[in-house]
């Protein structure tokens, strides 16, 4: 049940088999990573600000909810803040159970909350200037389906 | 009390924290003392419905008691993920 806060890169893919490894009766592997978009090509960087405290309170928050309504057997968040570049990956969910259904739908979960309630903010900085990233009424309508 | 801000409205206004002395009993009471200092808090904190705040370290509502309350936290709509 890890969830951690870093600036530090990290391999995706050896997170997903340290963390399958970990749970290998489980019989379900959901994973999601998320990196930084270059939409239009003139992205050269993305900042991440997040509350330190609150980030992690907030994480766990996400995760005991998602460990109630599904039947997990483990659940792992990795979410970076700093400076990154395009293609960097940002953040990572991975959850295991004994059925698919569980484990896909906690992860669409978990990434729905960790867009609009965990206290990260994205600035992206390009040749035009640095601009913060707007949330999305999308992103807030997304939890109305859980 | 600790105010603590993040984003553009810590850019906004020019400093990520500092320390408040305010009697105001709800976080909107707190945002109309804070408009009236400088025109930078005025610009920050010049439309709420772009705004977040957070109590605590707990997400809350403009129309929460600052009661006991010691870090009040102001932010734009988290982009995370």
């Amino acid at each position: 049940m890890s969830i951690r806060v870093q600036s530090d890169r990290f391999d995706p893919g050896a997170e997903l088999n340290a963390f399958s490894a970990g749970v290998a009766g489980a019989g379900a592997v959901v994973s999601f990573s998320g990196l930084v978009r270059d939409v239009d090509g003139g992205l050269q960087a993305m900042e991440i600000e997040h509350y330190p405290g609150m980030t992690e309170k907030a994480l766990a928050r996400i995760r005991d909810e998602a460990l109630a309504r599904w039947a997990l057997a483990d659940v792992l968040i990795i979410h970076r803040y700093g400076a990154m570049a395009p293609g960097e990956v940002i953040m990572m969910v991975a959850t295991a159970s004994r059925h698919r259904k569980d484990a896909f739908e906690a992860a669409d979960f978990l990434m729905d909350y960790l867009k609009s309630r965990a206290p990260f903010w994205k600035k992206e900085r390009s040749s035009s200037g640095a601009d913060w990233v707007t949330a999305r009424d999308a992103d807030e309508d997304a939890l109305k389906r859980w | 009390m600790q105010v603590l801000y993040f984003a553009w409205v810590r850019e906004r206004i020019g400093l990520p924290r500092e320390d408040v002395q305010s009697d105001a009993a709800t976080v909107a009471e707190l945002v109309e003392e804070l408009r009236a200092r400088e025109e930078r808090y005025a610009a920050a904190f010049s439309d709420l419905s772009a705004l977040r705040v957070a109590l605590d370290q707990e997400l809350s509502e403009f129309t929460d008691s600052l009661d006991g309350v010691r870090e009040v936290a102001f932010f734009p709509p988290m982009t995370g993920g």
